[in-house]
Formats: C-alpha cells, structure tokens, sequence
C-alpha cells in the first residue's frame, strides 16, 4: 500500500524523464532530412561524429562549469555560514535576499550583467568613473587577459564574463543546501570541541565542514548539473570562442534542423554528467552524509 | 591508568558574571581542592552552570580571576585551558567514531598514541567493545560514558561535569553515581560536578557548595550541610526540614539554651545557637522527630496524615497553633499512630539546628525536589 504513494512521482519521471529520455535516443539513431523525414537506421557512428567535431564545447562546458561551481562553494559557504548564525528577523531578511533575484528572469538577469560589464558605457565602467578609477577596470581586463580569461583585454565576452555568469545565476542553488546543513548543527558541537583543544581552525576542519559535506554535496550538485547544460550565460556574455555544448544542441535542434546530431549531444552530456555526479557522490562517500 | 602527579587546586577569587541586566553569578570566591569531587548544587538559574562555562572558558567572566595552582587561566581560551567538559547533552561529534570522538582532544595537541589511550580510556567506562561505533547507534547510557572518557583521556586538571546524568533514568543513574566515583577515585582528577539533585551530590561529592541567586549560600561536606544548615534555604533545599520559630531566653548550666516556641519551652543545645541572636528559627529534620515521649522536648498535636513508604511512615501532625511538621518512623516495629490521633512529638536537644530569623522560613521550598 505505502507504494502506492509513489505512483504520481514515478508517473512524473517515466513520462517526463524516462519516455523523452528513450525518444532522443532512437532520434539521435535516425538519418534523415526535415523535408524527406526521418527514419530509425540505427546510425551509431553519428556519436563518433559529434563526439569528434564537438569535443572542445564539451570539455568547454564541464570545465566552465567546474570553475562556476567552485566559485559558487567559495563565495556561498562564508555567506550561508555568517545567514545560519545569525538570529530572527536578520536571518529571515538574508535569506530572502538570497532567493530575491529569482523574481527576475533568468534571462534578463543574465543580460543585465552585459550592461553592467560593458567596457563602453557599462555600469562598471561609470561608476568607477566617478570614482576615477577607470584605470581599475583596465586592469582587471589585463589581468583576465593575462590569465587567457579574456582574449583581448576585455571583461565582458570572455571566458570569465561566462563563468562569472554561470556563478551569478546558479549561487542561490549553492548557497540554500549549504545553509540548511550548516543550521542544523549544532552549536554544543562546536562548543564540545573547543573545550578539547580545537583551535578556531581545527573546529572548522574537523566539526563544521565535515559536518555540512551533505549541503557541499547538494549544493555542488545543484550547481554543476545544471551549469554544465546552460547555454544562455555563453551566448549572451562569451564570444565564439566560449561556445558551451548546451548551445551547440540549441542550434543544431532549432536552427540546423539535424535533429539525430542534435539527439547524440543531448545524450552524450546527459551520460558525462551521470557519469561524473557517481564517481562525485562516491568520493564524497554517502553514508558519511548523514 | 595511573594517578597523575599532582592534581592542583582551583581557585575562583571574585568571579562575576553579568548578563546584559541579569547578574547569573555575584563576585564570588571558591577554591576546589585538588583531586577532590565537588559538587555545585542549587536549583535551576542559580548561577551554577555560569560558573562552571567559566572554569571551562565557554563564558568570558565579567570580573575576577580563575586559578589553577599558581596559573591564572582567566584570559586564556577554552581551547588551551587544560580543563575538560562532560555535556549535558552529550555532544558527541556524531559523524565520528567512538574510538575517534575519544581521541579528538589528544589528537588535537598532537599527543603521540593518542589512539591507543583512547582505547585505554574506552576500556576504563568499559566500552571497548564499542569503539568502532557511531554515537547514533549507542544508548544514551553508553554516550553518557563515552563523553566522560573523552574528557578524561586528557588528564585535565580540572574535569566539568555539566548534569550529565540528566537524561538518564533514575535506575542508570544511581549505577552511573556509583561509576562516576569509581573513576574518578581512580584516576585521581579533580572533578566539579553541577546538579540540581541533592541525593546525587550528597551520595558522590566530598565537598557541596549550594548555590542560589547566583550566590554561595553554603560550602561544606555533604553532612554538616545537612545536619548543620547555614541557611533556610540549605535547610529547606537539601532535605526537609521542620522550621519552628522561636526566642532564646537564657542559657542553662548544662550547656544547653532554654528557648520558647509558640508558648511551649523547649531545650536547644548551647553550641548550636549563633551568638547575639534571639529571635531563631528551630529546625528539626523529620526522621530526628519521634512519636511518644521518648525526647526530653515534647509538644502536642493532631496526627492529620499518614503515608506509609514500606521503610517508614511519614506522618503530618499539626500543632496546637496550626503549623503542621513533618515527622518519619522507621518501620521498626513501634506502633503506629492514626489520621486523627492525638499524639506527642518529641526529640532531644542537639538534634536541632538553629537559625536567624531574619531569613524567610520557606526559602528554597520544594526546589529541590525534581
């Protein structure tokens, strides 16, 4: 009987996940032309031809990704961190500010970050005018340019303004898991090991991280997964060199109209990433993460 | 495991601590001998787990200093503080092992074999068997023990312990009194132990101090505090005790002081009484009471309730001028009186303590009874 309960969600997932899941796979399968139809042919070499003329978006996007995620861990755990330790209203007041960007567009969101990096009139660029500190914003270019984050001294349609995006928009989803485990723990914990000798330092390494592995793991999660499929932040802040593979399968479905290839790529990340969140969770070892 | 050498003294000299507008604890000053047990007692928000935080450097004391032998500790965070914590709540670290839990504080100061001594430690609360366990999957008996040999392994000089038999059932927790003496008569550690039950102090500490208000009221061994009470509130808090109000009118050649309760004269012992004082409270502990004659004080009453406890009676007889007193008989074989009764209370002199009757006679009334 308790099974029964289970019915709306696996109807969910087979019709929502499993069925599209089996229809790109006997897509990506087919050879064809939209005029003349599609027919299943069983064409495995199409994932030996995307894998060869797409690898570098691939790798492109899990690696944009990764560093986003990173980011989102460096800039997010000091932030749920400081929001779990505070009391009441300051903590409710901080944690819909975390959430509040999500009552704009993820679209718009992402094109507001053109007009603010922009070099000629951007909002950066203004108000460190007034500032006078336009040179600060030279540099900064120099040194993404430096770095080979930026191909010619700019900030934005480089490779950083994409992961800077990617971080932007997918911090929320790092910062809310982090802070739900950080304000379960329990603070005689922390008392209970400064009592046995563990400096500031020592606590942190051996109670407080280990203790929040679970939302590092859900956050990093919620983070990359959907990173690596994103295709809007490459657009809109990269150039032709920060293609990610979410916008090639984009194209290739709505502009090219070669739905097999499109299908293979679809596929191909989806397996990337199964493959690399499992080797992920075993690492981070499961049952620790209760 | 060994004796440590020497085992110092803690010495508290003008400790305060003030919350916002709250004073938890007034200046005060307390020394602990070393290797002792002692017991902080006092009701719930009398200051004694305050003061504890601070021994273990957990709160910043407002004034004073805290000393350890000849060191003052005062300054110092709690993580150099050679002083350890058991918790009432436990506070295991759930996401280690036992065995790792016990050696967290060795390992921590780099102690070389630090496993091994938590091993040894394990050994000694008799949980070897454990040690490769989660806190999660062991009752809370078992955790009580763990965190005590996670606090004992680091041979502090002064061991805290925080109720921590709080949580567990009465049954448990006179085997854990028993323990608790046990280890620390063999490991030789000085121990403070807060509480608010007076039998759990009585039965394991050498030396209490009663706490109320954020004040000492009392520090003595656990007998003088119960049969020699320096306040109504020791009196009332530790035990129960029969207050009659009273006035000394004069000493007798014998040694004892002729005083005068609610018209009827009676004999209190000479020593007993404080200098310069008249106007006293007589208390007498309800087992110190008798029925029948047999004490040289006697007074009338009306037996108005009787409860039978197996070992005892436990009799509520009220006074010609109303007040009630309580008295217990041993079930010893004498007869029993009925609801109803007339009968006569009496005990002898010396068996009394006497107090000023400044102090309300119901202070710490029913405190201590949880």
């Amino acid at each position: 009987m308790p099974y029964a309960l289970l019915a709306p969600g696996l109807l969910w997932l087979i019709i929502f996940f499993v069925a599209p899941m089996i229809t790109t796979l006997s897509t990506s399968l087919q050879e064809g032309n939209v005029d003349d139809g599609f027919v299943f042919t069983g064409n495995v070499a199409i994932y030996w031809d995307a894998l060869h003329a797409y690898w570098p978006q691939l790798v492109r996007s899990l690696v944009y990704a990764g560093t986003a995620t990173v980011l989102s861990l460096l800039l997010g755990y000091p932030l749920a961190y400081y929001i779990a330790s505070r009391r009441g209203r300051a903590k409710n007041v901080l944690l819909v500010l975390v959430i509040a960007p999500f009552f704009t567009s993820f679209l718009i969101r992402t094109m507001a970050w053109q007009s603010i990096l922009a070099s000629d009139g951007g909002l950066l660029v203004k108000v460190l005018g007034w500032l006078h500190l336009t040179w600060l914003f030279d540099a900064f270019g120099n040194v993404l340019q430096f770095l080979h984050l930026s191909p010619n001294g700019e900030i934005l349609y480089s490779p950083w303004a994409v992961i800077w995006g990617l971080t932007y928009n997918f911090l929320p989803f790092m910062i809310l898991p982090l802070y739900t485990s950080l304000d379960r723990l329990d603070g005689r914990l922390l008392e209970a090991a400064r009592d046995l000798y563990a400096t500031p330092r020592d606590t942190f390494r051996f109670v407080t991280w280990p203790m929040s592995l679970p939302g590092v793991v859900s956050g990093t999660l919620l983070t990359f997964i959907p990173a690596a499929g994103d295709y809007i932040n490459s657009r809109l802040l990269g150039n032709t060199q920060t293609v990610m593979i979410g916008q090639v399968i984009d194209s290739q479905f709505l502009r090219v109209l070669d739905y097999p290839l499109a299908s293979a790529l679809s596929f191909v990340l989806l397996v990337l990433i199964l493959a690399l969140v499992t080797i992920y969770v075993r690492k981070a070892g499961t049952e620790e993460l209760v | 495991m060994a004796t440590g050498g020497m085992t110092e003294d803690l010495r508290l000299v003008g400790i305060s601590k003030q919350f916002e507008t709250f004073t938890a604890v007034h200046p005060m000053d307390l020394e602990v001998p070393g290797g002792s047990f002692f017991a902080l007692l006092g009701p719930s928000g009398c200051g004694k787990t305050t003061t504890l935080r601070m021994v273990a450097g957990l709160e910043e004391p407002t004034g004073g200093r805290i000393l350890i032998g000849e060191k003052d500790i005062t300054s110092t965070k709690a993580y150099q503080r050679n002083v350890n914590t058991v918790f009432q709540s436990y506070a295991l670290f759930p996401h280690m092992t036992i065995l790792d839990n016990v050696a967290f504080g060795l390992k921590r100061r780099g102690v070389k074999g630090a496993n091994a001594a938590a091993q040894e430690a394990l050994d000694l609360v008799q949980l070897s068997q454990v040690a490769g366990k989660k806190p999660a999957q062991l009752s809370g008996g078992m955790q009580q023990r763990v965190a005590l040999a996670r606090a004992i392994v680091n041979r502090p000089d002064v061991l805290l312990l925080d109720e921590p038999l709080g949580a567990l059932d009465l049954k448990l927790r006179r085997q854990m009194q028993i323990e608790l003496k046990r280890i620390q008569s063999e490991v030789g550690l000085t121990f403070i132990h807060v509480t608010h039950d007076q039998e759990e102090a009585m039965t394991m500490a050498d030396s209490i101090a009663v706490m109320n208000g954020g004040r000492i009221e009392q520090l003595a061994d656990p007998a003088t505090l119960y049969e020699r009470p320096a306040s109504t509130f020791v009196a009332n808090f530790l035990g129960q005790s029969n207050l009659l109000q009273a006035r000394i009118n004069g000493f007798g050649a014998d040694g004892v002081a002729l005083a005068q309760t609610h018209g009827q004269d009676v004999l209190v012992a000479g020593d007993n009484v404080p200098d310069g004082i008249q106007d006293v409270w007589i208390g007498v502990r309800p087992e110190k009471l008798r029925l029948g004659e047999a004490g040289r004080n006697r007074l009338d009453g009306v037996v108005t309730d009787a409860s039978f406890t197996g070992v005892a009676t436990q009799y509520l007889i009220r006074m010609p001028w109303g007040f009630e007193v309580m008295l217990v008989q041993q079930n010893d074989g004498s007869a029993r009186a009925q609801v109803g009764e007339n009968v006569v209370v009496s005990w002898d002199p010396g068996h009394e303590f006497v107090l000023d009757q400044h102090q309300a006679g119901d202070a710490g009334v029913g405190l201590g009874d949880d």
